[in-house]
């Protein structure tokens, strides 16, 4: 029983903090999206939703390759900073990051989008730059939009698997998230215990979910 | 000098084109036609909300826009005041941020500015309210009193009489009418009612189908018809 709460603890730890750390470019990424125009946008949109439709052990095995310790950024890490990151809860927060990341940029572009652009306007024929017309004007009128999308990040990452269990491994006690931790299981035939986390990942599941979609309801009323 | 001069201004979307060459003199001047005349559209660029494609644009002798010389102001520098049909009252701020949003500091003049403006729009009473509270008319005073706050050097109104009921729509031109007066503030007034016109402007542009059909005085280019009723001259 202890293990169970050890795992549903350090998977709900690695959700938050991952969610917590995409916010700041998730909420730029997603400004980016819906107000403005640029170059190269289409492009950008594109590759940062790769993750939704991509096999989610393709992503971990890019991420591998990338953090590995001949990787390109793994290895400028482990020398400059003395950071390993595959399999290690670093690589955790990685790929739960990733996988996430895709979702609230678009929940978090929706929100923004519903804000009507009128209001924006106004402001600046009052005098108000941009960055002042979007942090008195635009995230005040979207921050449900935000909230639901941090949470929907969070639920994603709750239910991340292939690229976690490629780029972080399922080491008991280190690395194992709570669906890494079902697969395990099963492995294992430890059924009742698989089927104890199962309950568990389905409540907290469902709960983010309805946090989320009650909040979106409130944001669109 | 001229109050806003508009050379060769061309913008084209979609299927519809844009195309004035316009001077105005007027302290108080009228906006008038048909929906799809691109009376919205002509005030956007002014705002410097929108980029037309080719042309000019000057307030008071002032360059705003220049299409040729690569030459767009920010709306944010441009001192105009914008007063948009659907009002955009930020709906999260009081009445009394909403017009002190465009203030960047509290100074004397700033609350003297303020001060005037709450006794001459009727809004000392309405401060701590939202504009979700307040009726059509009440929000029509904020909005136009939180343009006037930034001291703008031109007006746009676009239809802000729409939607309210006759007796109040006599009420605010009245109000509309001496305040530009008291703050010296030239408008530019857009509607489709020539009675809102008659009641006033001065000076009249009559746009159909993105073009300058007329422009003139009022009475050179609108006639009597029944009781109350102003018809435009088809010329």
């Amino acid at each position: 029983m202890a293990d169970t709460w050890q795992i549903v603890w350090f998977s709900v730890l690695m959700s938050a903090c991952a969610t917590v750390a995409i916010t700041p470019a998730a909420i730029v990424l997603a400004w980016l999206l819906a107000r403005k125009e640029w170059i190269g946008k289409s492009l950008v949109e594109t590759a940062v939703s790769l993750p939704l439709v991509m096999p989610p052990a393709a992503v971990g095995l890019i991420l591998l390759k990338l953090f590995g310790r001949r990787g390109e950024i793994g290895s400028i890490l482990e020398e400059k900073l003395g950071l390993e990151i595959v399999f290690t809860w670093r690589a955790v927060l990685l790929a739960l990051a990733v996988m996430s990341f895709p979702l609230m940029v678009r929940a978090v572009r929706l929100a923004f989008e519903q804000v009507p652009v009128r209001f924006e306007q106004v402001a600046r024929t009052l005098g108000a730059r941009s960055w002042r017309v979007f942090f008195e004007i635009t995230l005040p009128l979207g921050w449900r939009g935000v909230i639901a999308g941090m949470v929907l990040g969070f639920a994603r990452s709750l239910g991340e698997f292939g690229a976690t269990i490629v780029v972080a491994g399922a080491i008991p006690g280190k690395t194992a998230t709570l669906s890494v931790s079902i697969f395990n299981l099963i492995q294992l035939g430890r059924d009742a215990e698989a089927l104890r986390l199962l309950v568990i990942s389905v409540l907290l599941s469902f709960g983010a979910l309805w946090c989320s979609e009650m909040i979106f309801r409130r944001a669109r009323a | 000098m001229s109050l806003l001069r508009l050379k060769k201004l061309k913008l084209t979307l979609g299927g519809f084109t844009l195309e004035t060459d316009l001077e105005i003199l007027s302290d108080i001047t009228g906006l008038f036609g048909p929906s799809g005349a691109g009376k919205t559209t002509l005030l956007e660029i002014i705002a410097g909300l929108r980029r037309p494609d080719s042309g000019t644009v000057e307030v008071r002798g002032r360059p705003l826009t220049d299409i040729e010389k690569r030459m767009q102001v920010q709306p944010e520098q441009r001192q105009i005041g914008y007063v948009p049909q659907d009002l955009a009252l930020f709906p999260h701020k009081s009445v009394q941020q909403n017009l002190l949003f465009g203030s960047k500091e509290l100074d004397s003049a700033t609350e003297a500015r303020f001060s005037h403006i709450l006794d001459v729009l009727e809004l000392r009473t309405l401060l701590e309210r939202s504009p979700q509270n307040l009726s059509g008319g009440e929000r029509q005073r904020v909005a136009i009193g939180r343009a006037l706050m930034t001291s703008p050097q031109l007006l746009l109104l676009d239809e802000p009489l729409a939607n309210l009921d006759s007796a109040l729509v006599t009420k605010l031109l009245d109000l509309l009418r001496r305040t530009g007066k008291e703050f010296q503030t030239p408008m530019l007034y857009v509607t489709h009612d020539a009675n809102e016109l008659a009641a006033i402007c001065e000076e009249v542009v009559i746009l159909e189908k993105g073009k300058v059909r007329a422009h003139g005085k009022f009475l050179d280019l609108f006639e009597p018809a029944k009781e109350h009723l102003f018809v435009f001259k088809r010329q």
